[in-house]
């Protein structure tokens, strides 16, 4: 049982790093990011390229992996999302717009990085044992990794000057605008920022998992449930939903097991059960 | 004037633009010589009946992500109603229909009450479930599927010849491809009367505003289930005319790349008119089957022309030819 509670934390805290970054993007633009799991693959792919191939430590390709994505998410919204956020009648155009970010970043995963499953060698060997409890000591760095930069994550959010801005953009756009907040800059900013959790995530679990181009869409919908769980566009929902996913995960691998491969049945028909009651999440605002 | 010769103008066209298709394609396809364009085009058709039920929930102001689960649903019900019980296709293929409108009856009493992101994420996830679904039933044959399912068979009504049987034929491709021709002017037909009809007015109030709509008395909780079932009965028919010339179903049949595309196609062709699925469809499908030729790099340019297009046009390809009219 300590075991299911152990593996079910360390999923849920990369889990909720994700939809952090995909919920941002939300509360700030109103845009649903098709493209958060091609993000987080590729920032899978740079830490594979800087750690794996190019043998430097570890942290500097994260930093590189959480830069690029911040920068590709930063254009983004500057030359895509603005324009046609402006311009369309309706605003479901932007997700037309995303799934089709969603396949330019995997056609462009495909082409650089070819189909293969990539691995990185382990960051630190070993394994904790205790009488109850299995972990390698890599999973407990990642875990602990992921903890620390939600942490920040909140901090800067409460905080910090962008923080405070982008919480006023999500709570109310016309308000903060006519306080004074830049609007288009901080929603450049939070996308940045959005895209760049996903990039780090992915250059996380790149040492563990490895990483292939195929994996953007299911990451993505995985990031989807999360935030249906805890709400979309609330920074505590989505890390509850994380949490509350890894932690489904990791038991229903357990208990299920001898079912066969149905534990992500089982999680669906919950979520359909959990949302006829709750329509918007745990923490979500109930808007049109 | 011009009023009343508008509606013999536009059943003109249509007849042409049918016959055009029934009579014109056939003959040039047979002067060049090129029959697999058969199949392509077939596809096209079934695909844009498909994305006419995803246009029908956007009619209702929800975004539908889950077209590929009823498909799904639809070329298995079809499959095992032909392989285990000996139907016939024909009888089928409402059958599938049927089954899939009452299934997004149930499934839709719940999830309707959600609305924007929500309602696209569930029904995102609903494509995901349908195929685990089908993974682990046991009536569906799990990961390999059902194969070789018989073509369809003929109808004869009091000795008179109907429906030819379609394995006797020397040509099923031209068969299927006039049958997804019929079914498509059918089902955009239908999708024309009932834009125009009361109920498509009472749809349109819903997609502007619920709660202002529900205050003058509409019903609308009624009114979403059953727009949400029509365009799962669309989907049901499409996927089970899919697993009858494919002459095959699995789990991955239907994916939810599919039901993105479902959702682009209406995109594409623009949501504010009757026949954006059907240009989105042929456009997005043709675009990606010319593209066949460049090899590794189809994805990365079909994809940046969709998001060129996205950025010039966002608001589908039609309101190019009906510009600022706002015409159904």
């Amino acid at each position: 049982m300590e075991q299911v509670i152990a593996n079910g934390l360390y999923l849920g805290a990369q889990y909720a790093l994700i939809a952090l970054g995909l919920t941002l993007i939300f509360a700030l633009m109103n845009v649903l990011n098709f493209a958060h799991g091609q993000m987080y693959v590729l920032g899978g792919f740079v830490t594979y390229t800087i750690y794996g191939q190019l043998k430097l430590p570890f942290v500097v390709a994260l930093i590189c992996s959480g830069v690029t994505l911040a920068i590709i998410g930063a254009l983004m919204e500057k030359f895509l999302f603005r324009p046609v956020v402006r311009r369309s009648k309706r605003e479901e155009s932007t997700m037309l717009l995303a799934a089709a970010t969603a396949f330019f970043l995997d056609a462009v995963m495909l082409l650089l990085f070819g189909e293969k499953q990539r691995g990185v060698p382990k960051i630190i060997s070993g394994v904790f044992v205790s009488d109850r409890v299995i972990l390698p000591y890599d999973r407990i760095v990642v875990g602990v990794i992921a903890i620390l930069m939600i942490a920040a994550f909140m901090l800067f959010m409460q905080y910090s000057k962008p923080g405070r801005a982008m919480r006023a953009l999500a709570q109310d756009r016309v308000a903060a605008q006519l306080m004074g907040v830049k609007v288009e800059r901080y929603s450049m900013i939070g996308f940045a920022m959005g895209a760049m959790l996903a990039g780090v995530v992915g250059g996380l679990l790149v040492s563990i998992t490895g990483v292939n181009s195929g994996i953007g869409g299911p990451i993505s919908i995985k990031a989807f449930l999360m935030v249906m769980i805890g709400g979309a566009g609330v920074v505590g929902g989505a890390i509850a939903g994380g949490f509350i996913l890894g932690m489904m995960e990791s038991v229903g691998l357990t208990v299920l097991r001898e079912y066969g491969d149905i534990t992500y049945l089982v999680i669906f028909a919950l979520l359909m059960i959990f949302l006829s009651i709750r329509p918007h999440g745990l923490m979500g605002k109930p808007w049109g | 004037m011009r009023k009343t010769s508008a509606p013999t103008l536009k059943i003109a066209s249509a007849v042409l633009f049918l016959l055009v298709l029934l009579v014109a394609v056939p003959l040039l396809i047979n002067a060049t010589g090129r029959s697999d364009l058969y199949y392509t085009l077939t596809s096209v058709a079934l695909l844009s009946i498909i994305s006419a039920g995803v246009w029908i929930t956007f009619f209702i102001g929800r975004i539908n992500i889950g077209q590929g689960a009823y498909a799904l649903m639809g070329g298995y019900v079809s499959a095992i109603l032909v392989m285990n019980y000996g139907m016939s296709f024909w009888l089928t293929l409402p059958l599938a229909g049927l089954f899939c409108a009452v299934a997004s009856v149930l499934i839709g009493l719940p999830i309707l009450r959600l609305r924007g992101v929500y309602f696209a994420m569930v029904s995102l996830v609903l494509t995901e479930v349908a195929r685990l679904l089908a993974l682990a039933l046991p009536i569906t044959n799990g990961a390999s599927g059902i194969v070789s399912i018989p073509l369809p068979t003929g109808i004869s009504l009091f000795g008179l010849t109907l429906v030819p049987d379609f394995a006797t034929l020397a040509n099923p491709r031209l068969a299927f491809y006039i049958v997804a021709v019929l079914l498509m002017a059918l089902c955009f037909l239908g999708l024309y009367r009932l834009a125009h009809s009361r109920i498509g007015q009472l749809c349109q109030s819903l997609q502007q505003n619920e709660e202002l709509a529900s205050s003058i008395g509409v019903n609308i909780a009624y009114l979403r289930v059953i727009a949400y079932a029509l365009s799962s009965f669309l989907g049901g028919v499409g996927g089970a005319m899919f697993a009858s010339i494919s002459q095959s179903i699995y789990p991955s049949s239907f994916t939810v790349a599919d039901s993105v595309n479902f959702m682009l196609n209406c995109f594409l062709g623009g949501l504010g008119y009757v026949l954006g699925p059907m240009l989105g469809t042929f456009v997005l499908y043709f675009g990606w089957d010319l593209l066949f030729q460049t090899g590794e790099f189809q994805l990365l340019i079909f994809s940046t022309v969709l998001i060129v297009l996205m950025l010039v046009l966002p608001n589908g390809l039609l309101s190019l030819a009906v510009p600022r009219k706002r015409s159904l």
